[in-house]
């Protein structure tokens, strides 16, 4: 059924639709609305069979989510920012012991300068967790991941991130189509896992594992993720079949018909770069886009063969890897290995700067005549910078830089972009 | 497209305001998209909210620049925020809850050469109070804007409040879209037979 609604709220639905048995999450911005909205369904008796555990912090709902998924239950949490580094330890714990987990990231940025607003640090920075992460583009494929999280998790017995942009999607109204219970009986069955703690059956889960095995269970978690790359488009697949509609899969690919230059990004922001690319499509510049769907397992295959034709390709991405640059460029490159094609970086969107068409349009026809450096800052203001920069040289004590930009800056409130 | 950039305090119902003429919009057939600009969560500090509608899907998540129109739910932003930035002139839309007219609020000259009945001036706070109890100009604005602009009905504005609250206070905040879009409604046919 269609209908106008907030973002966070259709995923809250879509959660509910899956049936989940435990729900715990501590709130955080803007990762909040969700866990709220399901805590209402619960309390209401719309969501049945399901127990809403408020805890203490994130480190806490994580730990209450491997404890209930090792007892044999359906989990879901949310988190976002801090609350994801401040679990970090229980994450890695849940993928290593195979739990599917289902866990909504609201992306927002990750402090110091304590910044509430959306970018992709929080996600990045569990790249490597053992989680499957994926990215959504628009509220509606935000609630179709959460419907394929759960059945791609328990296939695998692997936890699923859906990464959703904080504020951006999650607090933002847009018409979803929000499938009937019965679609979504259909396409997930009960959950069947592989282990669970049962006092009438005891096993013990998260033994130690010494020098003599260790690799062989870390590899086995690497070639489950390798089994999620042929996973995914199956479930999207059957997805598309059920519901109608296209949701998931590794990458999404548009306009790259004769592309010469590839624009390549995750999430939200897809929806801006298609627009402007529309745009110098009528003006006759071959720029096309690649849509990175799912980053963890990072799909290889696809990316190589889905932009084997172009002559440069684009990495915008909502992240920095400071000392290096672009995480997701440098994930690209590697799937260009051998390929005669020019990859620029493009970091944009920092702690919830927005990402205008105007500016999108200056940076790609740069890009189009190779005029951007490998790494490039989008709409930074060296000005600024450069004040800094002078500033510590004149003085040893040159206080501290986020308070002496803001006081540079005077009054950021005025600003509308 | 049509763009909407919506201006107001914390505690105004300025986010509400947007996602409501989102949902008059999308009961309309219409694709539409509402997004808060947070800031500070504060009571009374600056906030923005914007709502785009279109016939086809929107895709597009940059800030609105250029909107086709402004609501101003608290006029004393004029003098501490850039509200007035990029609106398009002289076609654009204006709503402000105000007693006074454009020239007192020393907007005569930004708004020469614009339609006069794009141009509206509803006293928003008082009709909240008066029909629910709370300074709450969100609402009637929009009864305001679905006047002028002939964009939504009234009735659409209507099931997105009810959409949206339930009980008496939605049937208060009906009444002030209602009071709202009729004084402006009769103000555009008094103007029209003048």
């Amino acid at each position: 059924m269609l209908k106008q609604c907030e973002g966070s709220h259709a995923v809250a639905e879509a959660v509910a639709l899956c049936r989940p048995e435990v729900i715990c999450a501590y709130p955080i911005s803007p990762q909040t609305h969700i866990v709220e909205g399901l805590g209402e369904m619960v309390k209401s008796g719309d969501v049945k069979n399901c127990e809403f555990i408020n805890v203490e912090s994130e480190f806490a709902a994580m730990s209450v989510a491997i404890g209930s998924s090792a007892a044999g239950a359906r989990t879901y949490t949310a988190t976002a920012s801090q609350g994801l580094l401040f679990m970090a330890e229980a994450v890695y714990n849940a993928s290593g012991l195979g739990l599917p987990i289902v866990m909504t990231v609201a992306n927002r940025a990750i402090g110091a300068p304590i910044n509430i607003w959306n970018d992709h640090t929080d996600s990045m920075s569990q790249r490597d967790c053992g989680w499957i992460q994926v990215f959504a583009e628009t509220n509606q494929e935000a609630l179709d991941l959460h419907i394929q999280a759960f059945k791609l998790a328990e296939e695998l017995s692997l936890p699923v991130m859906v990464c959703m942009d904080g504020f951006i999607l999650t607090h933002a109204y847009e018409s979803v189509d929000m499938p009937a219970q019965e679609q979504v009986d259909g396409f997930l069955p009960p959950y069947v896992p592989r282990q669970s703690l049962d006092p009438d059956d005891p096993v013990s889960i998260g033994a130690m594992v010494g020098p003599e095995a260790f690799s062989e269970v870390r590899y086995l978690a690497h070639s489950k993720q390798l089994q999620a790359l042929e996973l995914i488009p199956r479930i999207a697949a059957e997805y598309r079949q059920i519901f109608g509609r296209d949701a998931g899969g590794l990458v999404r690919p548009y306009r790259m018909d004769t592309a010469e230059t590839v624009v390549i990004a995750l999430g939200s922001v897809l929806g801006t770069i298609k627009d402007t690319v529309d745009e110098m499509r009528d003006e006759g510049l071959k720029v096309g886009v690649l849509g990175i769907t799912s980053f963890r397992p990072f799909p290889l295959a696809a990316i190589r063969d889905a932009v084997k034709s172009a002559q440069r390709i684009v990495v915008l991405e909502k992240s920095l890897a400071v000392g290096i640059g672009g995480i997701v460029a440098t994930n690209v490159r590697m799937a260009l290995d051998g390929l005669p094609i020019k990859v620029k970086t493009v970091v944009a969107g920092l702690g919830g700067r927005a990402i205008t068409k105007a500016s999108l349009h200056r940076v790609f026809r740069q890009a189009i005549h190779d005029q951007i450096e490998p790494v490039h800052f989008l709409d930074l203001d060296f000005g600024i910078v450069n004040r800094v920069l002078e500033r510590e040289r004149e003085q040893r004590r040159s206080g501290p830089i986020a308070e002496n930009i803001l006081r540079d800056l005077g009054a950021v409130a005025s600003k509308i972009g | 497209m049509f763009q909407v950039r919506i201006h107001g305090r914390g505690g105004q119902g300025v986010v509400t305001g947007a996602e409501m003429l989102s949902v008059a919009a999308f009961l309309e057939g219409r694709k539409a998209q509402a997004f808060p600009s947070f800031g500070s969560e504060r009571t009374g500090a600056p906030v923005v909210a914007f709502c785009r509608i279109d016939d086809k899907e929107i895709r597009l998540r940059e800030p609105i620049m250029q909107p086709d129109a402004l609501i101003v739910q608290d006029p004393t932003l004029l003098h501490q925020v850039d509200v007035l930035s990029g609106l398009k002139r002289p076609d654009g839309y204006i709503l402000i809850n105000t007693h006074k007219t454009f020239d007192e609020l020393g907007l005569g000259e930004f708004v020469k050469g614009m339609p006069a009945d794009r141009l509206v001036c509803v006293p928003a706070t008082e009709l909240s109070l008066k029909h629910v109890g709370r300074p709450v100009p969100n609402v009637p604005l929009l009864g305001a804007f679905a006047a002028a602009s002939g964009l939504i009905s009234l009735a659409s504005v209507v099931a997105a409040i009810k959409d949206k609250f339930g009980g008496k206070v939605a049937e208060g905040n009906a009444a002030a879209a209602t009071e709202a879009y009729n004084t402006v409604t009769a103000r555009m046919k008094d103007a029209s037979h003048a």
